[in-house]
């Protein structure tokens, strides 16, 4: 399994030098991939243009959507920002996509919800037959997510969550996959939040998970209590997920402060 | 954690015990509990405990435990009552109590420790309730979970039969269960004792039953008599005790969120019964509502942060529930619809009904009960002749199917199992899905070390003319590599597929002729397999998603069927050695096929000479709802199997040799094709 370490598109005060600093940094350290969310209707930056901006102060690393809402977008413009990051990253690029869970992204986006699954389905083919160089990863918990990710896609990414959960999400992807006569197996990446640091860090990252996912209800307490905040608890993440089958598992800063990558990495050692 | 306020609403299990462990961590808690009923008033009679639920309860809480254990019912066996034989399987160790001494001890208990308990106060409005945390442990029908409704996200559906609950003075020395046919269908009982003059006695049957015996209209004496009447035989003289036992349904409970913050800064949290129920046929409730406590309690007790506490709480026990209500939803699947295998034999019958919630495979039941194990195996490796022979575990053993004889009950589409099951191979060129489809019938035949050879033959309808399948599926060529496509109906198959022509009677002719050459020629193969699933060609006629003709072929099912009929019976004619029918029944898609509609088609195929029928389900339409899991094909097999009564073939991700056995014990299916990730297995 590779590691990865998320970029800081949605944390509270990022900036264009911190991207920039960070991934060079990630660049340099033990990550296979940086990864950047999606969400329209939060302080954020876009994951393309972050992605784009990683490509050009990085030579190695992998870079990944994890993922990129689909239908909020035109298709031929996802399309284009998939291929855009492609080209600047001579390759480096890995497209996550999924429906996403908010109804205002899609309010905001001008963009029918009811229809999200069949939109994600097309654009998932137009993918495939105008942009085959590159890989895509689907995400999402229904039956016609799975199916769709091994239709169309070349792994699965996971939402997050505990070893266990990861484990049941990628039976069902096996599942599918087999189902619909794919050859080998799906690629299967799972994600996690993190801080590393004293309280007052710690503080700030649960803070930010309530806020990011406030509109869950009281689902953001879960997320924001399974934050991982010591050593101890992204080694066993780490391993959990490594003995269920993961290939890249994405760690996402939840603070925008560039000492993480270093923590992160020293964790990792 | 710093002293609080509880309001604990309902004193059942959950309640009681979460209470008790509570102000035992934290003497300085001060905790009410609610209760409607008097002290000593309970519905219901005994409850069943297992080995591991008993660990956890001796490290919560030693004196209670020791007082539960020292009223225990203790016993081993599970006896199975069927067609007049009494099969038992033993080394089960289970454990029962009354539900009023259970509550009695607890309540004790909680006096001992200094919780405060209120009998007879029945809460109406929710808002009355005070304290930092208001625990909702009011069971199925909680009042506070409705009264916030939005933000628990609670959703009740009755699941299962028919159901009433009744003690006996019949002691039972084993879990049993009777089977009883009547002229209305099927009735079942599940008993248990739970101490030394007493046991459970749960009537259920479908509600078609229930309906057709009147039971809808008799009151609560009627029901009781019509029971112990029924049962007769069995209650051999003793008596059913009602305790406002009525007829009711199961009400599934499932809940989004498990707790909440209120405005005044208080939380509410779900306890047991009213965060989630599971069906009484894998009888954990009380276990896993007393195991809510548990976990609840020491969460609290470990976190400074109430609310982090409840989030943890959530996090442990969400996933656990959710196992159990997916066995107990399979297990109370398997009750309603028991009565569609009363045409097995007794053994694979009981081998079935041990292994119906998937919690029990052929493994783990050889550890707790070999000799059972070793009589299903020597059922199988016998045919039905003896019970007591040495044989193999059941995929070892051969199967016959027509004049072939498969030496072991494994498809795979590489060498290494009883059936080499290769295709689809197109039997036309438009019918090719990809550009490179085709086999070397050469190169498989001579890989095959041994085992039989079956070829799956088919036509890609208008699924054809797509990319090789290595990144995707279902990604049409470009128009300039494609070729024209024909289908039931000119409905295109996914985003960018091409609007596929409606097959014309020429074409149909020229179809059906091609599937009859290519049987013709496949001689070398020992089994030849139609493709009727996944919306190719012919399972495009079958279902009214893709079927919209105006034709004899299009309608009802009957005329959905006709054309693959005619192309079953035209190579039927054509092939004198096996053939198998690969199906979707079901659509897994709205308005599209359902698995009764499946049962029906696989009837017909049967019907017309198919002497298999490999089961499939979806991709008719590319937007269905799958359930993807680990043989998630194998329900839809049994059903098939045992309503059709024709041998299947099952894939559905199966992965490991213990669940083919399990499957072909349990007569789920006839073979199964084992999915390539973890294949360890050898030949013997
Ligand atoms: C037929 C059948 C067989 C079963 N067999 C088993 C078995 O073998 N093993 C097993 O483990 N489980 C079994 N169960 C399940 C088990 O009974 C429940 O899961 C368990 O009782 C749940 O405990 P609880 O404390 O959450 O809720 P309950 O036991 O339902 O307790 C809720 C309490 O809250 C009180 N209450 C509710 N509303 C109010 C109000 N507004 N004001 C005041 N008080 C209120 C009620 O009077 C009740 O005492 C079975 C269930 C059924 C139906």
């Amino acid at each position: 399994m590779r590691v990865g370490i998320g970029l800081p598109n949605t944390t509270p005060g990022t900036s264009g030098r911190l991207i920039a600093e960070w991934a060079r940094r990630a660049d340099a350290g033990p990550f296979g991939t940086l990864g950047v969310l999606d969400r329209l209707v939060y302080a954020s930056v876009e994951p393309f243009s972050a992605l784009s901006a990683a490509a050009a102060v990085t030579e190695r690393v992998g870079l990944a959507t994890m993922i990129a809402i689909g239908p909020v977008r035109g298709t031929a413009m996802l399309a284009k920002q998939a291929q855009s990051v492609q080209t600047l990253s001579d390759g480096r690029f890995t497209l996550g996509v999924a429906v996403g869970a908010r109804r205002d992204d899609y309010e905001a986006a001008g963009v029918e919800h009811r229809t999200r699954g069949a939109v994600l389905s097309e654009q998932l083919a137009h993918l495939r037959a105008e942009n085959a160089d590159v890989p895509i990863l689907v995400g999402g918990n229904s039956g016609a997510a799975f199916s769709r990710m091994a239709r169309y896609a070349d792994g699965y990414a996971h939402g997050g969550g505990p070893a266990r959960a990861f484990a049941s999400a990628a039976a069902k992807a096996r599942a599918a996959w087999h189902d619909l006569g794919r050859p080998g197996r799906p690629k299967l990446w799972g994600q996690a939040y993190f801080a590393l640091g004293d309280a007052d860090l710690t503080a700030k990252g649960e803070a930010y998970l309530l806020d990011y996912y406030a509109f869950t209800g009281p689902f953001a307490q879960t997320v924001a209590a399974a934050n991982l905040t010591t050593p101890r608890a992204v080694k066993d993440l780490v391993r959990g997920y490594a003995n269920e089958g993961c290939d890249e598992l994405i760690l996402l800063p939840t603070v925008s402060s560039v000492d993480q990558v270093d923590r992160l990495a020293e964790v990792l050692g | 954690m710093r002293p609080l306020r509880v309001s604990v609403l309902g004193a059942g299990p959950a309640g009681l015990y979460l209470s008790l462990l509570l102000k035992k961590a934290q003497p300085a808690h001060e905790i009410t509990v609610l209760e409607r009923n008097p002290a000593d008033a309970t519905y219901g009679w005994g409850v069943v405990f297992s080995e591991e639920t008993l660990g956890a309860l001796r490290d919560a809480d030693q004196a209670s435990y020791l007082e539960i254990t020292d009223t225990f019912a203790r016993w081993d066996a599970i006896d199975i009552r069927y067609r007049d034989r009494t099969l038992r399987s033993r080394g089960h160790s289970f454990s029962a109590i009354a539900r009023r001494t259970l509550l009695g001890i607890t309540q004790r208990r909680c006096r001992e420790v200094g919780v405060r308990l209120e009998f007879g106060t029945e809460v109406t409005d929710p808002s009355t309730l005070d304290g930092d945390l208001v625990v909702a442990a009011d069971g199925v029908n909680s009042l506070i979970r409705r009264a916030q409704d939005k933000v628990f996200g609670g959703r009740i559906t009755p699941q299962g039969c028919k159901y009433v609950w009744y003690g006996t003075d019949l002691v039972f020395d084993a879990f049993t269960f009777l089977f009883k046919e009547t002229e209305h269908g099927l009735f079942q009982v599940h008993g248990y004792p739970f101490d030394e003059d007493t046991s459970t006695f749960i009537v259920e049957c479908p509600r078609h039953t229930w309906e057709s015996a009147g039971l809808d209209k008799m009151d609560e004496a009627q029901s009781m008599a019509f029971c112990a009447d029924l049962f007769a035989d069995e209650l051999g003289g003793h008596e059913l005790k009602s305790n406002k036992s009525l007829w009711l349904d199961f009400p599934r409970l499932v809940t989004k969120h498990w707790h909440s913050a209120n405005p005044d800064g208080s939380r509410t949290v779900l306890l047991g019964d009213s965060a989630h129920t599971a069906h009484f046929t894998i009888g954990s409730g009380t276990k896993l509502a007393m195991e809510d406590a548990i976990a609840l309690a020491a969460a609290v007790d470990r976190h400074t942060d109430l609310g982090a506490a409840l989030v943890d709480y959530e996090l442990e026990r969400k996933p656990v529930i959710d196992r159990f209500q997916q066995a107990a939803a399979s297990s109370a699947d398997y009750f309603e619809r028991v009565s569609r295998h009363t045409g097995l034999d007794p053994l694979p019958f009981a081998f079935n009904l041990l292994t119906r919630s998937g919690r029990i495979g052929h493994a783990s039941l050889s550890v707790r009960d070999p000799s059972f194990v070793r009589a299903v195996d020597s059922w199988f490796g016998t045919a039905g002749e003896s019970t007591t022979a040495v044989c193999p575990p059941p995929l070892f053993t051969p199967f016959r199917v027509g004049e072939l004889v498969l030496r072991n009950r494994i498809v795979q589409d590489t060498p290494g199992g009883g059936l080499l099951l290769v295709g689809t191979e197109p039997v036309t060129e438009d019918g090719r899905r990809t550009p490179s489809d085709g086999l070397k019938w050469t190169a498989v035949l001579e890989s095959a070390q041994g085992a039989a050879v079956g070829l799956r033959i088919g036509h890609a309808g208008r699924r054809g003319a797509t990319r090789e399948p290595v990144h995707g599926v279902d990604v049409p060529l470009p128009a300039e590599q494609a070729w024209p496509l024909v289908a039931a109906s000119p409905i295109p198959y996914g985003p960018r597929s091409a609007v596929p022509r409606e097959l014309d009677a020429e074409g149909m002719v020229r179809i059906r002729d091609a599937f009859v050459a290519m049987a013709r020629k496949a001689v070398d193969f020992d089994l030849l397999e139609l493709d009727m699933a996944h919306g190719f060609l012919l399972g495009g006629f079958l279902s009214p998603l893709t079927n919209k003709r105006a034709d004899c072929y299009g309608g009802d099912l009957d005329a959905r069927l006709r054309y693959p009929l005619e192309v079953l019976r035209a190579v039927r004619e054509a092939w004198s050695k096996p053939l198998s029918v690969r199906l979707s029944v079901t659509d897994w898609s709205a308005r599209g096929t359902t698995p009764d509609e499946g049962v029906a088609m696989a009837h017909a195929m049967a019907q017309a000479g198919a002497d298999l029928i490999h089961v499939a389900a979806g991709q008719t339409v590319p937007e269905g709802m799958p359930d993807y899991r680990r043989g998630f094909l194998t329900p839809l097999a049994d059903r098939v199997r045992s309503e059709a009564g024709v041998p299947t073939m099952v894939g559905g991700y199966l992965t490991t040799l213990d669940e083919v056995n399990t499957v072909i014990a349990a007569a789920r299916a006839d073979l199964c094709v084992l999915a390539p990730p973890d294949r360890e297995w050898t030949t013997p």
